[in-house]
């Protein structure tokens, strides 16, 4: 890596403030507010505030409440992880494929991650809305008891298939990029040593793509926790019967709505714990991963 | 083993390009051919229909007596080397040479027996449990062939193999893939631009130009007996001397009102003379030098006919000491001289000897 020589000592901090401004005020302050949040018991009126050490942690990993979320989670984000990458997967080997127009469709399939989570998620709840809905008749018509409000396994449905589709634009991308990073002559090669279209999946574009496979499942997983909240809002807010909270958006119930503070700052501080944990495995993993060339 | 047979092959891309316009070749059982041409001559794409990896437009690949014009690649019973030697990253050595032999089902013991004995033939018995990325270009070369070679095919296909060597490198693989071929004895096609690597490889050397076949032949053959203008001067090096007619007639090289023809003449069939010591059946050129090649053993001087643009590259044992500018004079056996169509670039005068 080359070194940039500043002339100025004091030119390159300079530079640097701005992004460490923001990264100290909206990153590293909240952080330690919810650290220090997290220890707190307030009253309901917020005019008395006690220590209570890691009381609300003990309180919060034993509340039925907070492991019914936490299970809600791992369902979520396993199942919207999985559908989005294997669509977009999917999409992906079929747009190598494609002859003519090969940007025009990449850009058709780019363009959903542009749109808001809450936008998407009131999309799929227009389309879906058991009212209104226009595929919620076409399921109906099709005989099935479409109704999300009150069916906890639909509503699920509905948010996984709603996350999912909004990040399947960015995996999309991430395939797209891993396939055309695998030469063509491999492939050929591997047809001349007999193997079908379906075997040269499986042994040799599958393997080459796993670390970008595996990144996309960290990056995915992560979404699923945390960026998912405008979805949930705005599709179920939770419900029906608490089937669709996912960790994040209990944390915002009980903190903004029940504004018990003090727990839901320890269950934050619990997500924060979570996700360097996950990053951790990340990282680890991809500095160790096959090097090719 | 087999014969591989070409019946007016042709290749025409979206668009009414036309890669290869009409090649029949044959190349007899267990004879090695190189294709030999300028990029984009469709010498690769041709490969590649033998292959089956390019759709032929029209006339019949046959291998080994079969049409396999709309067999899969890999039912032709081909094993291709590739330009970037196409190994699989992610599997060791010896998966790689395992993987097309476990793809038709082969018997363990049998891959097992194969492998070995590939790997004692290319001497990378000890690489067998590293991956590609380990290996050096010359090792990863080994490998290919060793992929190659323990599927032991009908025919070998090479794409260019060696053009990611260095020079001492590619020297010393294209001896090794000759005498591999010359063991194994299985029909061979290569594909290469280096007219040298095709000079020293070929049984049968098979120069192409946009998408036909210009001649082919032995090697010598064709070095001794160019078929066309476009065969003299890519086969050989230093190139053929070209000069055209009116070049030709300004040297007094050919007379006056002779019928149009452009000559041309290797370095090594002419010399450096002092004052008119050219014999009788010698034509004589005078020259002012413009440069000198020292390659070694011998040294190429080059000077420019009279006040015309053509250079003339003279062969000349040791090491010249001419310096650029001064006059010389070259004489060259009238024998020597080929004449070829200025048109149609075909050769017309007879060899001598020939």
């Amino acid at each position: 890596m080359p070194k940039a020589v500043f002339p100025n000592r004091l030119l390159p901090y300079l530079l640097l403030s701005p992004q460490i401004a923001v990264t100290l005020v909206f990153f590293y302050w909240p952080a330690v507010q919810a650290l220090w949040q997290s220890m707190l018991r307030e009253d309901p009126f917020g005019l008395k505030t006690t220590f209570v050490g890691l009381q609300n942690f003990s309180n919060v990993l034993a509340d039925p409440a907070w492991l019914n979320a936490a299970w809600t989670t791992v369902v979520f984000s396993v199942s919207t992880s999985v559908l989005s990458m294997g669509t977009a997967l999917l999409l992906a080997t079929a747009a190598e494929k494609v002859l003519t127009g090969k940007a025009f469709y990449r850009t058709l399939l780019i363009w959903p991650y542009a749109v808001a989570p809450a936008v998407a998620g009131l999309l799929w709840l227009f389309m879906f809305n058991p009212a209104m809905g226009t595929f919620a008749y076409m399921l109906r018509d099709a005989g099935l008891a479409w109704d999300p409000l009150l069916d906890g396994d639909q509503a699920m449905g509905l948010v996984v298939v709603a996350a999912a589709w909004k990040q399947i634009s960015y995996n999309f991308l991430f395939f797209v990029a891993a396939l055309q990073s695998i030469p063509r002559s491999l492939l050929e090669a591997a047809a001349i040593d007999g193997a079908r279209s379906g075997k040269r999946f499986r042994t040799i574009v599958f393997p080459l793509i796993a670390p970008t496979s595996f990144f996309l499942l960290v990056v995915n997983t992560v979404y699923a926790f945390f960026d998912t909240f405008g979805i949930i809002d705005a599709v179920t807010a939770g419900g029906p019967a608490r089937a669709t909270e996912t960790l994040v958006y209990k944390v915002y119930t009980d903190g903004f709505v029940n504004l018990d503070l003090g727990s839901s700052a320890a269950q934050s501080v619990i997500l924060m714990a979570i996700v360097i944990a996950l990053t951790a495995v990340q990282f680890r993993y991809v500095e160790r991963r096959v090097h090719y060339g | 083993m087999a014969a591989i047979e070409l019946q007016d092959v042709r290749k025409v891309y979206a668009g009414n390009v036309e890669a290869v316009k009409g090649v029949s070749l044959s190349i007899p059982d267990g004879a090695f051919a190189v294709l030999v041409g300028p990029s984009g001559c469709g010498k690769s794409t041709l490969l590649r229909m033998v292959a089956g990896l390019e759709a032929i437009t029209s006339g019949t690949v046959s291998i080994g007596g079969r049409v396999v014009n709309d067999l899969e690649p890999a039912e032709r019973d081909i094993a291709m080397v590739f330009q970037n030697y196409a190994l699989y990253p992610h599997m060791t050595v010896r998966r790689n040479l395992e993987y097309g032999l476990r793809n038709r089902r082969t018997p363990a013991e049998e891959i097992a027996r194969r492998v070995d004995e590939a790997a004692r033939i290319l001497d990378i018995a000890g690489l067998l449990d590293r991956r590609p990325g380990q290996l050096s270009g010359g090792q990863r070369q080994r490998v290919a062939m060793g992929r190659a070679i323990v599927r032991e095919p009908a025919a070998f296909l090479f794409d260019e193999p060696l053009s990611n060597l260095d020079a001492k490198l590619r020297v010393a693989m294209r001896a090794e893939i000759r005498r591999l071929q010359r063991r194994l004895r299985t029909t061979s096609l290569y594909v290469t631009h280096d007219q040298l690597e095709a000079m020293t490889l070929a049984d049968v050397l098979v120069v192409l130009n946009a998408g036909r076949i210009e001649q082919s032949g032995t090697p010598m053959e064709l070095y001794e007996r160019p078929a066309s203008l476009f065969v003299a001067t890519f086969i050989g090096s230093p190139a053929m001397n070209v000069i055209p007619h009116g070049a030709a007639v300004a040297a007094g090289l050919v007379p006056q009102g002779a019928p149009e023809a452009t000559l041309g003449i290797r370095p090594e069939h002419m010399r450096l003379v002092e004052g008119l010591a050219a014999s009788g059946d010698e034509a004589v050129v005078d020259l002012e030098v413009s440069g000198v090649e020292v390659v070694g053993a011998e040294s190429y001087v080059t000077g420019r006919l009279g006040s015309s643009a053509v250079e003339i590259s003279v062969r000349v044992p040791g090491h010249s000491r001419l310096e650029p500018g001064t006059p010389m004079r070259a004489a060259g056996g009238r024998a020597a001289f080929l004449r070829f169509d200025p048109q149609s670039g075909a050769r017309i005068s007879a060899v001598s000897g020939a």
